[in-house]
């Protein structure tokens, strides 16, 4: 359910003694990870790894006009390692550090483990049995999730966004916004944990997080020029499904490894993961369909991403058969503000990560509270919190994630503007940012 | 001499270089064109944002001919890219003041 409701234990002798945590339990033996459940921790990390290069790389460059490709691809490479580098210095401690604060400040961050301070290769981090995994592979799979949330707000300021302007937005962001909300969400102290908000795998954190963030930051850096009333065609939509494939191929060490052990939840969470997306797939076409369109190749993908957001929260808490609901409602819900709302606003979330990540994440963590009842097949125990106030507590965790995403992308952004300007001179963006920011060409 | 210059839909390409073939036609240029005419564009929609192309793709012919056979190629060419709908395409013929074959420099009818 909630990745490291067991992190905590231990925290506490960990933070007096500054030992490794096992020491508050001198009777019992040290805990040594099982390497089955490592080696499948291991592999979803490389498989969220394999989700943003080349997964979301291709996925957006194939939506922009070729020549902004190489740009997309190289913002979102270069934000993802920069995540990595920082999650190691100091986003894995604000996010899930070994100190836990006194009172108000341990609902929104922790400290201590900076630049990994105290771990070493016998360090375990608990999972939600009494097993424990490795704390390098923990730390490495939590850093994965931190790199493509970052990635995925550049789906919404592309073709037009400096290299330069990301580069500073990027660390800001990770700090004031991405760490804290893991921490709110997944941390055994945060606020929204503590609420009892279900998010198996980051609908809340990694979804609403980048689609609230990228709409915001879309505003700053201000439309592209021309848009809407020039055309600007996907330049290969062929870039886009195989991006689409390795997303989906990979986002099964995204749900399933939330987990954080290779067993049954891992399985209901790996089930869901292929019967929610094909069902937000084929969704997708048919309301098309229904809007006297053709069923398209963009769409199928559309769809796809729309479903595989959508049962991000509901992985592990949900059945197959509430999973498959929730795909068709985000595919249909998120149709609705792509095609229809972002052109009555006015908006120019460019490859639509707020319409298809945010809207979507806001369907799945809503959602995710009525699939989650018995009378859908879902995993809640008899003694769960009713249906009515499970779905206030995920409201509200919806809420608290728009408003701090929001407002923490306005000051990121506006300090990234005042440092080095957000958008490109327009002869640049005319030219296309991969000869103007990067001096190549993506087709020779 | 003419020069017959024309504008047809690209999937006729093989069938009239066939006919031309027939009729003693031993060379042509062809290029892949846009262009548009009475026959309007196509739509594309990608996420429900409409554009409306209103170039199509065609191929190009151009033929250099004596003046004798001149009639004949645009008959034939006419007959057989005609499928009796819009954006069949055209076909123009000019004259041609002179040709020259830069192997040997030969010029006029023996150059085509």
């Amino acid at each position: 359910m909630i990745r490291s409701n067991a992190l905590l234990t231990g925290l506490a002798a960990a933070f007096i003694a500054s030992q490794p945590a096992f020491a508050a339990a001198p009777v019992a033996a040290a805990p040594t990870p099982n390497p089955g459940n490592n080696a499948w921790m291991m592999t979803s990390t490389v498989l969220v790894m394999l989700m943003i290069l080349p997964g979301l790389a291709l996925f957006y460059g194939g939506l922009t006009r070729s020549k902004n490709m190489l740009s997309m691809l190289t913002q979102i490479g270069a934000t993802a390692s920069l995540a990595m580098i920082i999650w190691v210095m100091w986003g894995f401690s604000l996010a899930f550090g070994d100190t836990s604060y006194d009172g108000w400040l341990s609902n929104f961050v922790s400290g201590g483990s900076y630049f990994l301070s105290g771990t070493d290769a016998s360090s375990t981090a608990a999972t939600f049995t009494d097993e424990v995994i490795s704390k390098y592979v923990f730390i490495s799979f939590q850093m994965t999730f931190a790199a493509i949330t970052a990635a995925l707000i550049l789906g919404a300021t592309a073709e037009r966004m400096k290299f330069n302007a990301v580069m500073v937005f990027v660390p800001i962001w990770l700090t004031i916004v991405y760490f804290p909300i893991a921490h709110m969400v997944w941390a055994g102290d945060g606020l929204l944990f503590k609420d009892g908000a279900l998010d198996f795998a980051g609908g809340t954190v990694v979804h609403i997080n980048a689609g609230v963030s990228g709409l915001v930051l879309a505003y700053l850096v201000g439309k592209r020029r021309g848009w809407p009333q020039e055309p600007m065609p996907p330049h290969s939509l062929v870039m886009t499904m195989i991006g689409t494939g390795l997303l989906w191929v990979g986002w099964f060490g995204f749900n399933a490894g939330s987990a954080l052990e290779a067993d049954g939840s891992a399985g209901l969470a790996m089930i869901n993961t292929f019967v929610a997306t094909a069902a937000g797939g084929l969704a997708w076409m048919v309301v098309e369909r229904m809007a006297g369109h053709k069923g398209s190749a963009l769409g199928f993908c559309s769809g796809v991403i729309a479903g595989l957001v959508a049962v991000t929260p509901a992985a592990g808490n949900s059945g197959p058969f509430g999973a498959i609901l929730l795909g068709i409602v985000s595919s249909a819900v998120c149709y609705f503000f792509v095609a229809k709302m972002k052109t009555k606003f006015g908006y120019d979330d460019a490859l639509d990560a707020f319409g298809i990540h945010g809207v979507g994440g806001i369907v799945g963590a809503i959602g995710t509270a009525i699939v989650y009842q018995k009378f859908l097949g879902g995993p809640a125990p008899d003694d769960a919190v009713p249906l009515g106030e499970q779905l206030w507590i995920q409201i509200k965790g919806v809420l608290i994630t728009i408003a701090w995403a929001g407002i923490g992308s306005v000051i990121a952004g506006l300090i990234a503007k005042a440092v080095v300007g957000l958008r490109v001179e327009e002869e640049d963006e005319v030219n296309g940012l991969d000869i103007a920011e990067h001096g190549e060409r993506a087709y020779n | 001499m003419k020069f017959i210059i024309a504008v047809i839909k690209p999937f006729k390409l093989d069938e009239v270089r066939e006919a031309l073939s027939d009729i003693g036609i031993a060379g042509m240029t062809v290029s892949e064109v846009k262009g548009f005419g009475r026959q309007k564009g196509q739509t594309e929609i990608y996420r429900g944002a409409e554009y409306s192309t209103n170039m199509l793709p065609k191929v190009k012919l151009e033929i250099a001919v004596s003046d004798e056979v001149a009639d004949q190629v645009v008959e034939t060419i006419q007959q057989t890219v005609n499928t009796q709908s819009i954006g069949d395409g055209k076909i123009f013929v000019l004259d041609l003041a002179s040709a020259t074959r830069i192997r040997t420099g030969e010029s006029g009818e023996t150059a085509l």
